[in-house]
């Protein structure tokens, strides 16, 4: 293993780091040292470690290509345990003390890599291998295999320890990129008075200011970058947002940004933003060289050599050579010298360079080599010469390096625009996509519109934040822009280069391990357009999103296909620009936030009585268990107390819609399958609500309180569904029915007491209205009080017993709760859950609808066919159901289902064949839809549906139940008092 | 001529440095008239056209894409292959449909990479599982593949699943012999088969518009000329009702966006595919390692192929929530795609008022499940000029009659 | 996620609003007398516009008003919002048509 000497390859002076600050961090194992302000990728060139990790299909060595987010190489897992970040790029990964990082997708270890037979037998890997063959015997066979050696980083197998925020904003102006275009707007329209926010990606603002060479107003660009900010720092309506990259332009300019914490109880922040106007001021990515072997540890772009040099004091390479096809890269070779770094070449495949250049070249004692470019390049570990020809392809020469800067023009960063569905066209000078028609609401300023030099951006800039101002209603003065008083090399035009195929493979993406072999394959067997292209190949489909190597991949399919590159297109940009942690995008809204949970009123006294809930929507008792008890005999206890004697029922989420108006009943008379018009005041009757088609959506007892005023029930899973459904008929279609309603569900909390001695506990409580079996009949209501409270109170039934439903207001519920239980005492009053009811109503065969009803039942196949069809005057759904496929003979109907041996435990779920001990498979006649065992009749019993069941009572079939079978006899669903007798006391 | 697809063809060819591969489809010019011209050149279209020239002798055939083959729906979905349907009519059509899968790469000398590792359903309350029982039997009358699953067993299924999530699992059930395999090469596959069958293949040709003669479409106008024939189907998915349009038709159908995620590629960390109604989210690992995830659909009208943030972030809040180690994995990119939606939500395949335009419409977000099927009854549909036996409860005139094939309403969830 | 103009409430976010399907859909004012294809068109039929749509929203987590909007379904932006009743200004009349009232 080689030994780094500690920071060999730091220059002594420079740099923006802070040289007070030590650092100390591991990579594989190794502990080194780097400075504040380092990025991992940083230190680790400046502790002269050359390999970062292995390639995704070829597992051959890596170094790191970039300085940024667009890095396909230099991927290393950082952290440890159930904190790891797999993936992560190096140079975007800030060094902090202790900081651990580990190369990935290498084993045994990055220096000797087994996975790396695959490059060595890489004729038999060309892209889409995998389309013709591992097909026999079938794909399982070899799928296992080749899972396993895809996959770039090691999945998490523990829980997050970290979280996440998400913050909702709005502003006038979001500013995309706090480099030097984005800075000026931002002072800009600071100053006009705009709320502005500007997201930078970096810890800090300045972008390209923060390495290159410039001097504005006489200062150096990376002190200018400082004042400016500060200054906008000290702006109350400047919201500077630093580690913040903006992921996604959505509908209507909403923006994505996902913020990275520092010293926060958070990891990461995910904003919202609903910016009025947009600036996309991102600057552009270098690409990279398209020539053989040009994957080598020690190739990096220019760009990021001089970053890594400038802001980083890091030495890139002792012995450097440059290829080129644009004058950007030069400014490196001139860097470079600054600090004695010997260039000895520059390659570059343009048949001429400007005499300036050419000059500055020749006086450093380097080579220029115009109209020619890269061969070969030799180096297992790290670079270690080049060879060199014309564009000819006549040999010049080997050159020794240990650094081959590249550059392959420039790429704005024109991402967010796409996403918000702007479109681009091909420039031949920069040979880039450049926008041309702006989504509304956005501007573009600066190397991302393509104007390539720093005076020219901020003008550019200036100018866009004044018309911003203009068109958001902030006239301003024009901004002042800095003079660039030292400039750089920056021109951008670009010579585009013929490329041939080479014996050695030329890289077109590096983290995909895609090929110049691999892009003239596809073209070869017809996958030409650029997304069958991308496809075919995989280009553009990492990590990376093809960043530094999607628009060399453009121009080479139009090369290969004849097609000038604009006619080629590019492939879709898809948000998110970078990865987006999933865990910032569920934000806080998991766990008990997921979904809120809501509590009955009376909450508190439920627990007491050692309630076990369930959510049901609202948290409600299924059972209440005593002393020693299993829930199985609580509910069956609960069930008998009820017909034995008396029970109490929280009812309160069921649904309460209040309808008012002198055309409540005329309303209601439309919406209800029954008829509404006939019910007197103070009465109550059960009805069915259907949707047009005829299904049936939802039941429950309506009751009449006054000429004009009526109390809906609703299932409490239905409410919101059914009084929205209301006004939408009351806004949209009926709208000259003068009806209002309110959901007031949430306002009275309902209890129901059922059994013989219903009335025995009514008594005890005390009312102020007669609530005898004259008085208050089955089906009728009455108001007054009870127990003192202002109560509702209706003789309703879904347990098949005497039973009344009393409505109070909700804060009363707990202490009504407890006058119910102290006055049923003498008469064992039980509380019973959900579990019991259901288990008696089975028994007295009512529907529960969403249970015993689907979505495809209508009233005739739950037995109320024929008020359906008698009721006269229109009502929603009743046109559907004279429609052929709704008056089949042979629906399914709701029938009651007995196992002929009593003992049999029938589920629901089961499904229904005919005839006696079938088999499956078979066609279904239909299936069990409510079971339980009936302590009341003390055997198992059953509600289902059943093709034309009504007709078939007495005949026996077989319930098939996963692996089961057993016969049952079809029977009437009402098991218990068929005369309701009990129901009329 | 076509190269055979081996391991054997792909080592010849090693040597010749693979320069001796042929295309995979030709680029013809369109003919003037055909038998029969297919508009849509996804799954659909291009399995209606193989199956057309393959088994029902109909060669003289031309696709016409308006961009490239595959580029639609067929080239976004989340890949996922079933048959586990309520209804016995659904069942019999995708259980079709899965067989056809099984066979589809030696069918077509293609790796479709058919990964048959099974669709986990779980549930989350007492009713969802009493619901999902009765589905699940349902479908073990159908006489297809399902087993009810404990809460232990969904455990073993998904070691890292949170059982004890906001809405606990309460069990589910899995069909084993559903999966996931890979769109591109599905689309590819059929395209190079019907091509190599005589079919002309024709992107880039958009249809502007139609003629009709007698209540029968005579030709289209195309962005590559006028072309003429005796039967035209339409396969364009979430465009049928502007393509039915052209000939007068309207149909009860919407089109509205169903979107995609993928994560970053990680190694094998998840070995089946799941779908939860209730927290809802459905989530499978692609071979190259990504993590793909989809949810529910955005049902406002919509050809923009995006789908709204909000619906977006419920799909991930669900997913941590019922897969807490997927937090910290990041999501690498997502996209949409636009479906057409029957109010039952389920197909529309066969006949129209015009006497030889058919369509096949309403897949809604399920139509890559059944592209073999879909084309196989297509194809059959069209040569005989009358509906294949397993697409006669998807005709049109459901509507009218109210035999409606509601997968939802029965087995009480989205699907 | 779409902000969308309620005449009421202003530009709000979409998660307050749901969807309710194409607007200007007439029942038939006599549904016992319609035929099943008529019914059937009610029921089932719609444009399903690439371009223009009018269609309908109601502001459920707000003033729970319904209201129409005219959106376009390629690139969703909104021309306008109307109320339940109203005529569109984005429509041009077509002679005869009398789909929408």
């Amino acid at each position: 293993m080689a030994k780094h000497l500690a920071n060999s390859a730091r220059l002594v002076n420079g740099g923006f780091i802070d040289r007070d600050k030590p650092i100390t961090f591991q990579f594989n194992g190794q502990s080194y040292i780097g400075y504040g302000g380092d990025t991992l990728a940083s230190a680790l060139l400046a502790n002269g470690v050359k390999v970062f990790g292995r390639s995704f299909k070829y597992h051959r060595p890596r170094g790191v290509f970039t300085a940024g987010e667009e890095e396909p190489c230099a991927l290393v897992e950082i952290g440890a345990g159930d904190a790891r970040v797999p993936t992560s790029r190096a140079p975007t990964v800030p060094l902090s003390e202790g900081l651990v990082a580990n190369s990935q997708n290498c084993w045994p270890s990055v220096s000797f890599d087994v996975g790396r037979v695959i490059d060595f037998t890489h004729v038999f890997w060309p892209a889409g291998f995998y389309n013709k063959t591992f097909k026999w015997p079938s794909w399982h066979t070899w799928e296992g295999m080749v899972r396993k050696s895809a996959g770039l980083g090691r999945p998490l197998t523990g829980p997050d320890p970290d979280h996440y925020e998400q913050v909702n904003a709005h502003c006038d102006l979001l500013i995309c990129g706090g480099g030097p275009a984005g800075l000026v707007a931002a002072l800009a329209a600071g100053h006009a008075g705009l709320r502005v926010m500007v997201a930078e990606q970096s810890e800090e603002f300045g972008g390209s200011l923060n390495w290159e060479q410039y001097q504005l107003d006489g200062k150096p660009a990376y002190s200018w970058a400082r004042d400016i900010e500060a200054q906008l720092a000290d702006m109350s309506n400047v919201m500077l947002m630093p580690r913040t990259t903006v992921t996604g332009v959505y509908d209507h300019n909403v923006t994505t940004l996902l913020q990275t914490g520092k010293n926060n109880t958070w990891r990461e922040c995910l904003w919202t933003v609903r910016p009025r106007h947009i600036l996309l001021a991102s600057g552009a990515i270098e690409q990279g060289l398209i020539f053989p072997s040009n994957d080598r540890p020690g190739i990096m772009l220019a760009s990021a050599a001089r970053q890594y040099l400038n802001r980083y004091a890091v030495k890139p390479g002792n012995n450097v050579i440059i290829a080129t096809n644009n004058d950007t890269a030069y400014q490196t070779v001139f860097d470079l010298a600054r600090e004695q770094i010997s260039v000895s070449t520059v390659v570059d495949s343009r048949s001429k360079v400007s005499e300036a250049l050419r000059q500055r070249v020749s006086d450093l004692g380097a080579y220029l080599l115009t109209g020619a470019r890269i061969s070969n390049t030799s180096g297992s570990k790290g670079i270690n010469s080049v060879r060199i020809e014309d564009l000819e392809g006549n040999d010049l020469g080997n050159r020794k390096c240990d650094l081959l800067a590249v550059s392959g023009g420039w790429a704005p960063r024109v991402h967010l625009l796409a996403h918000a569905r702007g479109t681009l066209r091909f420039d031949a000078v920069s040979q880039s996509f450049l926008p041309d028609r702006l989504p509304p609401g956005m501007s573009v300023a600066g190397s991302a519109n393509g104007t390539a030099g720093l005076e020219e951006s901020l003008a550019e800039s200036a100018r866009a934040a004044s018309m911003i101002c203009e068109t958001l209603g902030f006239p301003a003065d024009q901004f002042q822009t800095p003079v660039v008083t030292t400039c750089i090399v920056e021109s951008r035009s670009v010579s585009p280069m013929q490329l041939d195929n080479t014996k050695q493979r030329q890289w077109i993406d590096l983290a995909h391990d895609v090929t110049f072999g691999d892009a003239e394959l596809a073209v070869r067997e017809g996958y030409v357009s650029v997304e069958h292209f991308k496809r075919y190949t995989t280009t553009g489909m990492s990590v990376d999103q093809g960043k530094t190597g999607n628009l060399n991949a453009f121009i080479v399919l139009g090369a290969l296909t004849s097609r000038n590159t604009g006619e080629v297109g590019t492939t879709t940009f898809r948000p998110p620009y970078t990865p987006v942690t999933l865990g910032a995008i569920a934000g806080r809204e998991i766990g008990e936030f997921y979904a809120p949970r809501r509590y009955l009123p009376a909450h508190t006294v439920h627990q007491k009585l050692n309630a076990q809930f369930e959510d049901y929507g609202w948290q409600r008792p299924d059972c209440y268990r005593q002393q020693g008890e299993s829930p199985e005999q609580a509910v069956h206890r609960e069930a008998r107390a009820v017909r034995a004697s008396v029970g109490v029922f929280d009812n309160s989420p069921i649904g309460k819609l209040e309808v008012r108006g002198p055309d409540a009943a005329e309303f209601l008379n439309r919406v209800y399958m029954n008829n509404v018009l006939t019910l007197k005041p103070g009465r109550a009757r059960y009805g069915l609500m259907l949707n047009e088609n005829g299904i049936i959506i939802d039941d429950g007892v309506f009751i009449r309180l006054a000429e004009d005023h009526f109390l809906v029930h609703t299932t409490s899973g239905g409410v919101a569904r059914i009084g929205g459904m209301m006004e939408e008929w009351l806004q949209c279609e009926w709208t000259d029915l003068q009806v209002l309603l309110d959901d007031m569900t949430t306002q009275w909390a309902n209890f129901t007491i059922a059994g013989p001695k219903a009335r025995n506990v009514l008594t005890a409580l005390g009312t102020d209205f007669d609530f005898s079996s004259s008085a208050l009949p089955h089906m009728a209501a009455a108001v007054g009080t009870v127990a003192g409270l202002s109560a509702r109170a209706a003789r309703v039934s879904f347990s098949g017993e005497l039973s009344f439903e009393i409505n109070i207001p909700a804060r009363q519920a707990a202490r009504f709760f407890e006058a119910i239980l102290e006055a049923g005492k003498p008469f064992d009053i039980t509380p019973y859950g959900i579990e019991a009811l259901m288990m008696l109503r089975t028994e007295k065969g009512y529907l529960h609808v969403g249970t015993d009803t689907d979505g495809a039942s209508t009233p005739d196949d739950v037995g109320w066919g024929h008020v359906a069809r008698n009721k006269v005057t229109d009502y929603i759904g009743k046109r559907s159901l004279f429609r052929e496929g709704n008056m089949d003979q042979d629906r399914k109907q709701f029938v009651g289902l007995e196992p002929l041996d009593p003992n049999q435990q029938i589920q629901p779920g089961g499904h229904l064949l005919i005839g006696k001990d079938r088999q499956p498979p078979a066609e279904t006649d239909g299936w069990v839809t409510s079971a339980c065992f009936s302590p009341n009749l003390d055997r198992y019993i059953a509600l289902g549906v059943l093709r034309a069941g009504r007709g078939r009572a007495g005949e026996i079939l077989t319930v098939c139940d996963e692996d089961r079978q057993f016969n049952v006899k079809v029977v009437s669903p009402v098991f218990y008092d068929p005369e309701n007798k009990r129901l009329k006391e | 001529m076509m190269s055979n697809y081996s391991a054997f063809s792909i080592l010849r060819n090693a040597f010749s440095g693979h320069r001796n591969w042929t295309r995979a489809w030709q680029d013809p010019e369109p003919k003037k008239h055909y038998d029969v011209v297919i508009i849509g050149a996804g799954g659909h279209g291009l399995a209606t056209a193989y199956y057309l020239a393959k088994y029902q002798g109909v060669k003289n055939v031309a696709v016409l894409e308006k961009g490239y083959l595959g580029g639609g729906n067929t080239g976004r979905n989340t890949q996922v292959s079933r048959s586990n349907y309520f209804y016995p009519q659904s069942c019999g059509f995708y259980e079709h449909s899965l067989k056809l899968f099984e066979n589809l790469a030696q069918e077509i000398n293609f790796n479709v990479m058919l990964s048959q590792r099974g669709i986990l359903s779980v549930c989350n309350s007492r009713h969802e599982m009493e619901m999902y029982r009765r589905w699940a039997n349902a479908i073990q009358m159908n006489g297809i593949d399902s087993e009810v699953l404990t809460r232990e067993d969904i455990k073993k299924h998904v070691p890292h699943i949170n059982l004890d999530c906001r809405f606990p699992i309460w069990g589910g059930f899995i069909q084993k012999r559903g999966g996931i395999s890979r769109h591109d090469a599905v689309a590819w596959g059929y395209a190079r088969q019907a091509c190599a069958a005589g079919v002309d293949i024709i992107q880039q040709c958009e249809v502007t518009g139609m003629e009709t003669t007698d209540n029968k479409v005579t030709a289209v106008h195309t962005t590559k000329g006028t072309i003429a024939a005796e039967k035209f189907a339409l396969c364009v998915a979430g465009h049928t009702s502007q393509l039915a349009a052209m000939a007068g038709l309207r149909l009860p159908i919407t089109s509205i966006t169903l979107q995609a995620m993928v994560t970053e590629p990680v190694r094998p960390i998840f070995d089946t595919v799941m779908m939860s109604a209730h927290i809802h989210v459905y989530v499978a690992q692609s071979d190259r390692g990504e993590i793909v995830v989809g949810g529910g659909a955005d049902i406002y009208n919509s050809y923009a192929q995006r789908g709204s943030l909000n619906t977006h972030h419920d799909n991930f809040s669900a997913l941590v929530e019922l897969l807490p180690i997927f937090s910290r994995l990041r999501l690498m990119r997502h996209w949409a795609g636009v479906c057409d939606m029957a109010y039952d939500v389920s197909p529309i395949v066969g006949k129209t008022a015009v006497d030889n335009l058919y369509i096949s419409t309403g897949w809604g977000t399920g139509g890559y499940k059944a592209i073999p099927a879909g084309g196989d009854t297509l194809a059959y549909t069209i040569a005989n000029d009358k509906p294949h036996k397993l697409l006669r409860p998807f005709q049109l005139d459901r509507f009218d009659t109210g035999r409606l094939v509601d997968e939802g309403a029965a087995s009480g969830v989205a699907h | 996620m779409l902000r969308i103009p309620c005449p009421f409430c202003g530009l709000r976010d979409q998660v307050e609003f749901q969807y309710g399907g194409e607007s200007h859909i007439e029942r038939p004012e006599n549904p016992e007398q319609a035929s099943d294809a008529e019914w059937a068109d009610y029921m089932f039929y719609r444009e399903n516009p690439k371009g223009i749509h009018y269609e309908r929203w109601v502001h459920s987590f707000g003033c729970r008003q319904w209201f129409n909007l005219a959106r376009d379904t390629v690139t969703h932006e909104i021309i306008e919002a109307y109320l339940v009743g109203d005529q569109p200004k984005s429509r041009k009349r077509d002679a005869g048509d009398e789909s929408y009232g």
